[in-house]
């Protein structure tokens, strides 16, 4: 068999015979009858060219992101990419390799590992970052759970903000429900911000972390310093969630609060948003807690000639060497997509970052002020409180009946929150980026101007 | 590979040395020669009480990370501070300045071998 060239006929039968069986069916007999599908309903085989065309005419019925103004955020932003990011991206030394077993010979990842734990590190405000996790999700869970760890799994109660995007609090109740850990919600108060001392009472003296989301899923910028101290009076870990990592550009990582972990999703750094993956998890946090650190860090070092090499350490401490007693399931890192991170961080630089940030906040602000101006049925729901690019705004009907009115009118208005459940209005939320244009923001308020 | 005839052991290669009503454990010269260059070590908290073969703590080498244990049941007394900055003493010097903690409790134990016993068993391990 030619190693490129799938197995013909005869070379299945060769396989079959060898295997002691008489047909494909019989391999995969172990399959359930009840799963199967009896047949596809599909029309006799076309050629590619065919296959691509019709394909793409049913493709070319959706709307895309970039086809009309789009305001969707609620923790997936569509932030400008660089060609040079895709350039990087898909050379074949760094598309098609996995991490190897002896890490060392891949130089090249592990200086982009290195490279991206730094950047995480500046950004959040804390001394260690590993290597990646998959999202954002899974970072505040492996935050939950190694702040269990740190406080030697004494403390069972996890408190988290209602204001944590509720999907990631989903996930994080399908592995605190095995972990023995309970999970405590505390609800925003009027303004749509954390009350320091709700967390406080609710942290008690059983919490292991208090996480809160900054800027939150309504948002809103929390009071951080105030947060830390609520956490730290109950003796357990404050950790920071962020779901925008563009935020960091313009406000401080918690860490310089005294964050003990600052985590989240880091897609806005040069991924695309993709139908929702794949994305990019970081997590941050003090070097006193670096052995209880899911995942694994990337080091700088010297080769035995003196000269500055890249080394994988912390690994030990991995599922493929600590087995059980491992410190998190995660046992790899979301290389290809740190990769994009680094490569977006590096060609927008701290400058760069800062004034992108600056253009988002500038935007959002703007399409706020206009909003006030359409008159009284929309509104900001939470007028009084400081956002980064994303708020909630409440108009004349159902947030899920909004969406809807205003796509039939050419804009994808933002993301209603009438399903997700949690103590905040019905409306829509509504994401700014620098890739909204002054025409966006004209046919938004247009938009509401006719519903009025 | 040295096996001071002063001190017992465990099979799970801890030493372990009588001192009045305490014992000092520390890991056995085979066990530090095992495990490589120690990086860090991860110690027990002072007043913790501990069955036989709980574990006591960790040891972090370069290449692996192995727990070590109670080869008798006590509290910590003790734990050597000196590791946190010089793990590499666990390498240097195993049976002196590289102990790991002081239990209150007593070696009394059948299950603990002496230096020829251990010797043995370590032929045993590598057979």
């Amino acid at each position: 068999m030619h190693p490129w060239v799938g197995a013909g006929l005869e070379d299945r039968l060769h396989i079959l015979s060898e295997l002691g069986l008489k047909s494909i069916d019989e391999l995969f007999a172990s399959i359930p009858e009840a799963v199967c599908i009896d047949g596809l309903d599909l029309p006799p085989a076309r050629d590619e060219d065919w296959i691509r065309r019709a394909l793409g005419d049913m493709a070319s019925a959706n709307v895309s992101m970039d086809s009309i103004p789009c305001f969707l955020g609620a923790g997936v932003y569509r932030h400008v990419r660089p060609s040079i990011v895709d350039a990087v991206l898909s050379r074949a030394e760094f598309f098609t390799s996995y991490t190897p077993y002896q890490p060392e010979i891949s130089q090249g990842t592990l200086q982009v590992i290195f490279e991206f734990q730094t950047l995480i590190s500046r950004l959040t405000g804390l001394d260690v970052a590993n290597a990646s996790l998959y999202d954002g999700a899974t970072a505040l869970v492996e935050a939950v759970l190694f702040s269990h760890r740190v406080l030697h799994g004494k403390r069972d109660l996890a408190v988290v903000a209602e204001t944590v995007h509720p999907m990631y609090r989903r996930v994080l109740d399908t592995y605190t429900e095995a972990a023995g850990i309970e999970v405590v919600v505390v609800p925003p108060g009027t303004n749509g911000r954390l009350d320091p001392n709700i967390v406080r009472e609710a942290a008690g003296d059983q919490a292991c972390c208090v996480a809160v989301q900054s800027p939150n899923f309504l948002g809103i910028v929390e009071d951080l310093p105030q947060l830390a101290a609520a956490a730290h009076d109950s003796g357990a870990l404050a950790v920071e969630v962020v779901t925008e990592a563009v935020s960091l550009g313009l406000l401080t990582g918690g860490g310089s609060f005294g964050f003990d972990v600052v985590c989240g999703e880091a897609q806005s750094f040069g991924v695309a948003p993709g139908f929702g993956g794949p994305h990019l998890g970081f997590f941050a946090c003090a070097p006193k807690h670096l052995r209880q650190m899911p995942g694994r860090l990337a080091g700088e070092t010297v080769d035995e000639d003196g000269t500055r090499a890249f080394c994988l350490t912390l690994s030990t401490r991995e599922q493929h060497i600590r087995r059980a007693k491992a410190t998190s399931n995660i046992c790899t890192n979301q290389g290809l997509m740190a990769l994009a991170a680094t490569v977006w961080l590096e060609a927008m630089g701290g400058s760069g970052l800062r004034e992108l940030a600056t253009s988002c906040f500038a935007r959002t602000e703007e399409l706020k002020r206009r909003i006030t101006a359409v008159g009284d049925s929309w509104r900001i729901a939470y007028p009084q409180s400081p956002t980064f690019n994303e708020f909630l705004l409440i108009g004349p009907a159902s947030g899920t009946e909004l969406v809807e009115q205003l796509a039939s009118d050419g804009v994808l208005a933002g993301v209603p929150t009438t399903d997700w459940g949690g103590a905040w209005p019905d409306g829509l939320l509504v994401a700014v980026t620098e890739c909204n244009s002054a025409r966006d923001l004209d046919a938004f308020v247009a938009a509401l101007e006719n519903l009025s | 590979m040295t096996i001071p005839d002063d001190l017992k052991y465990a099979r799970s290669h801890e030493w372990i040395k009588t001192e009045g009503n305490s014992v000092v454990v520390g890991i056995s010269h085979y066990a530090q020669d095992q495990l490589g260059e120690v990086v860090y070590v991860e110690l027990p908290e002072v007043g913790a009480a501990f069955d036989v073969g709980d574990e006591l703590g960790t040891l972090e080498s370069v290449k692996a990370v192995s727990e070590f244990l109670a080869p008798v049941a006590g509290e910590v007394l003790e734990v050597n501070t000196r590791l946190e900055d010089e793990p590499n003493l666990v390498n240097d010097d195993p049976y002196g300045d590289g102990w790991l903690v002081k239990l209150s409790g007593s070696a009394e134990d059948e299950e603990l071998l002496d230096a020829a016993g251990y010797g043995e068993f370590l032929e045993q391990e590598s057979a």
